[in-house]
């Protein structure tokens, strides 16, 4: 047993740390730091620094673009990156759509979209869920119905992260209804500027419209835009799931997290000592990191096996499920030590409007902010019910 | 032994709920008498006891009402009530004054520390999270010294308001030589905290009534996999839990309010805050988990119910800020 890095992958993350400190804007950091939304200039404005560096794609192979990066290189870099409070890079054409492309993609299709997602001419958003499937994804209803050299495309997606400042969309569409759910569903690449498509936001609970629904109404899409085979868009929408889970736990946005919880609770008074001497809050804040250095063991146990050829499997249900609840706990555990500061609402939308920021340190806004949003770890991706019902299954086999 | 209520606070507590179906009206609330009600006779009222102010609060969280109640009537007019300053305290019962109470300081969390001092009858200090200050007609202000009342509009007060997560507004309050009146010491505050701290809990408890129904609502209505998700065992367990977690909320808001006035009443406050603090946050946090992507929205039901939950934990001191007076006084 030899647990620790190879000097190989340590002389990486010397290169990557070196490299955020050189290139990260202090501007977008901080922003990430306090958990504000960012603009959609200033996620661009990121992902073009990396690219220029050539470490936007680094789950792609070199030969399409990408870093070309094993499993550890990858979390290293997730881990450092959140560690410097840096963007995180936009799953959707990166961590979703490239890796179905490159797998399951036309050549045409490969050549024409992979580049674009790489240097930013294209904002991809994912259009699974809608409003009758979520959990019971497989039973979604948004039709393709074929004319010709094109698809009609009707019905509704929703949840789409970002979807207002996309121009593609990626949507499972159902293409038979004559046969088992699973077996009639295709994947579709839809430009966003069609006509018939309308995006309306929806606002979060702490104030900021991150999702939308996205309405189809009679939309044509050209055959061409078809990823693989008609009817086996379930299998790639699988395959993506499987494939792109190395940063499903977090760690390094729980590293992140507990960091600033630290920080935070060091200048917080209570009873005229610093909180994180505190007796009560320090044997809570001690049984968050407890669980953190176990878990990203686990994390790490689990690259080791995926670097060593075996592909994950349920196992990543257990890294989403304690990732997310490690989390939930950092963000619970920060909005407590604000204290008082936890009253204030602090939308950005409010914000904005009535011009009355909330009080104390900005901490505090980005603490309640952060608390409530990160509500979504446990319901998208597979919510933990989900998950839970995987690990019985499939690791225990009830 | 009897839990239940006398006819007079079964009957405001349902004047109250149909007065706030028709939308949020203090003056309305105000003239049914709710504020009277939650004074006692010495202090110009006609109830006051730990059963009014549970009536009245609970029915406020289900209703999901912003109302000056808390601020103004149980903290300010109590307060005012305990200095002997009736008329004033009348007026504050009755709706025509609205008070607002500064008692904490940034950055000094939940523990009292106070900076905000007196010379001759000026103050200057700062005040923290004052909810209600922009609307208030009088504070009263925590000083060194004692308690202090300072008119609105008062030379050297200025106030920055901001939005709150139960719905109201607060403000940071600054006073630079505020012309200020001293009512009395800080212990005048002890009775008419722990009625606000009651208060704050029987509101959460509503609250989480109410989300507790919303959600079953949903459960039984919302399908997937072909079933009402409520169908699943494991959902199911869930909402027992919940519901088991709810039902203690409540015996711990029933505990305070039959001892309010008890010589071990502090140690009450603490059990009580401490306990519906937890299980209020749990309740936030399940139910929108059992909603899935809905409960996370602005424009569903959930949102603001939530959202009062974890401003009830936050107010008048944490979940573990009462634990640990819980140890402090059961030590003692
Ligand atoms: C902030 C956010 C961003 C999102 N972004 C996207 C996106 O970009 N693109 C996209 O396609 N989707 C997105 N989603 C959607 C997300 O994937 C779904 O919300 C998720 O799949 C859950 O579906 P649902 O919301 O319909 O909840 P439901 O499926 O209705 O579930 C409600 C509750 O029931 C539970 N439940 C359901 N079935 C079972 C069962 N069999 N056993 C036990 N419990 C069960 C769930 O766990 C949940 O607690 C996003 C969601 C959120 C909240």
């Amino acid at each position: 047993m030899d647990m620790s890095f190879s000097p190989e992958d340590q002389a990486f993350r010397a290169e990557v740390r070196q490299f955020l400190k050189d290139r990260l804007p202090a501007r977008l950091s901080e922003k990430v730091r306090l958990h504000q939304e960012l603009t959609k200039d200033e996620i661009e404005e990121w992902h073009a620094v990396l690219n220029e560096k050539g470490w936007l794609a680094g789950n792609w192979p070199v030969e399409f673009g990408g870093a070309g990066w094993t499993a550890i290189q990858r979390h290293i870099f997730e881990e450092e990156s959140a560690l410097a409070h840096a963007p995180r890079i936009l799953p959707f054409g990166i961590a979703m759509l490239g890796p179905v492309l490159q797998k399951f993609g036309s050549k045409e299709q490969q050549d024409h979209y992979l580049p674009r997602i790489l240097n930013g001419q294209d904002w991809w958003c994912q259009g699974y869920s809608e409003p009758g499937a979520g959990s019971d994804l497989a039973s979604l209803k948004t039709t393709a119905v074929r004319d010709g050299d094109h698809y009609i495309v009707n019905g509704q997606k929703t949840w789409t992260t970002l979807g207002q400042h996309a121009n593609w969309i990626f949507c499972l569409v159902r293409t038979d209804s004559t046969v088992k759910a699973q077996e009639g569903i295709s994947f579709l690449l839809i430009d966003m500027t069609t006509p018939g498509i309308t995006v309306r936001p929806i606002v979060l609970l702490e104030g900021t419209p991150e999702v939308n629904e996205v309405f189809f109404d009679d939309v044509r899409v050209p055959v061409e835009n078809l990823v693989g085979k008609e009817n086996k868009g379930w299998t790639y929408a699988k395959y993506l799931l499987t494939h792109e889970r190395t940063n499903i736990a977090g760690v390094g946005f729980a590293t992140a997290g507990l960091a600033a919880l630290k920080r935070i609770a060091r200048a917080q008074v209570a009873n005229g000592r610093p909180l994180i001497e505190n007796p009560l809050f320090a044997a809570r804040l001690a049984e968050v990191e407890i669980d953190l250095m176990a878990m990203s063991t686990t994390n790490l146990r689990m690259l080791a096996q995926a670097a060593a050829g075996q592909v994950p499997g349920a196992e990543s249900s257990m890294l989403k499920l304690k990732g997310t609840q490690i989390r939930q706990a950092i963000n619970d555990l920060t909005r407590r030590a604000v204290g008082p500061w936890a009253l204030a609402f602090p939308s950005e939308a409010l914000e904005g409007a009535n011009d009355d920021a909330p009080p104390g340190p900005a901490e505090a806004a980005g603490a309640t902010r952060a608390y409530l949003n990160n509500r979504k770890l446990s319901i998208y991706g597979g919510s933990n019910e989900i998950q839970r019902g995987i690990i019985a299954k499939s690791l225990l086999g009830l | 032994m009897d839990f239940g209520f006398t006819e007079e606070q079964t009957m405001l507590g349902e004047s109250l709920a149909r007065t706030l179906e028709r939308g949020p009206d203090s003056a309305a609330l105000f003239d049914l008498g709710t504020g009277a009600a939650l004074m006692t006779e010495e202090a110009g009222g006609f109830g006051g006891t730990g059963a009014d102010i549970l009536m009245v609060f609970r029915t406020l969280g289900r209703a999901g009402a912003v109302m000056p109640l808390l601020d103004s009537v149980v903290l300010g007019a109590g307060i005012l009530a305990a200095a002997g300053e009736a008329d004033l305290a009348e007026a504050a019962a009755s709706g025509e004054a609205r008070v607002a109470v500064a008692l904490d300081e940034p950055g000094q969390r939940y523990d009292g520390t106070v900076a905000t001092r007196a010379e001759g009858d000026r103050l200057t200090g700062e005040k923290s999270v004052v909810p209600g200050a922009e609307d208030a007609t009088h504070l009263i202000v925590r000083a060194t010294d004692g308690l202090w009342l300072v008119e609105a509009g008062a030379e050297g007060l200025a106030m920055r308001g901001y939005a709150l997560m139960d719905g109201g507004r607060a403000a940071e309050v600054t006073l630079k030589d505020t012309a200020a009146r001293r009512i009395g010491d800080v212990s005048l505050l002890e009775q008419p905290l722990a009625a606000a701290i009651l208060a704050v809990c029987a509101d959460a408890l509503g609250v989480m009534e109410k989300a507790v129904e919303l959600t079953t609502d949903y459960l039984k209505t919302r399908k997937q996999f072909g079933r009402p998700i409520g169908s699943f065992q494991a959902v199911q367990h869930r909402m027992a839990d919940l519901l088991t977690e709810v039902e203690q909320a409540r015996s711990a808001v029933w505990n305070l309010a039959g001892n309010l006035d008890a010589p071990d009443r502090d140690r009450h406050v603490a059990a009580t805050k401490s306990l519906v603090g937890r299980v209020a946050l749990y309740v936030a946090e399940e139910t929108i988990q059992l909603h899935g992507g809905i409960g996370m929205t602005e424009e569903y039901e959930l949102a603001p119910l939530a959202r009062r939950l974890l401003a009830a934990d936050a107010r008048f001191g944490d979940s573990d800020h009462h634990l640990e007076r819980f140890i402090a006084v059961s030590a003692a």
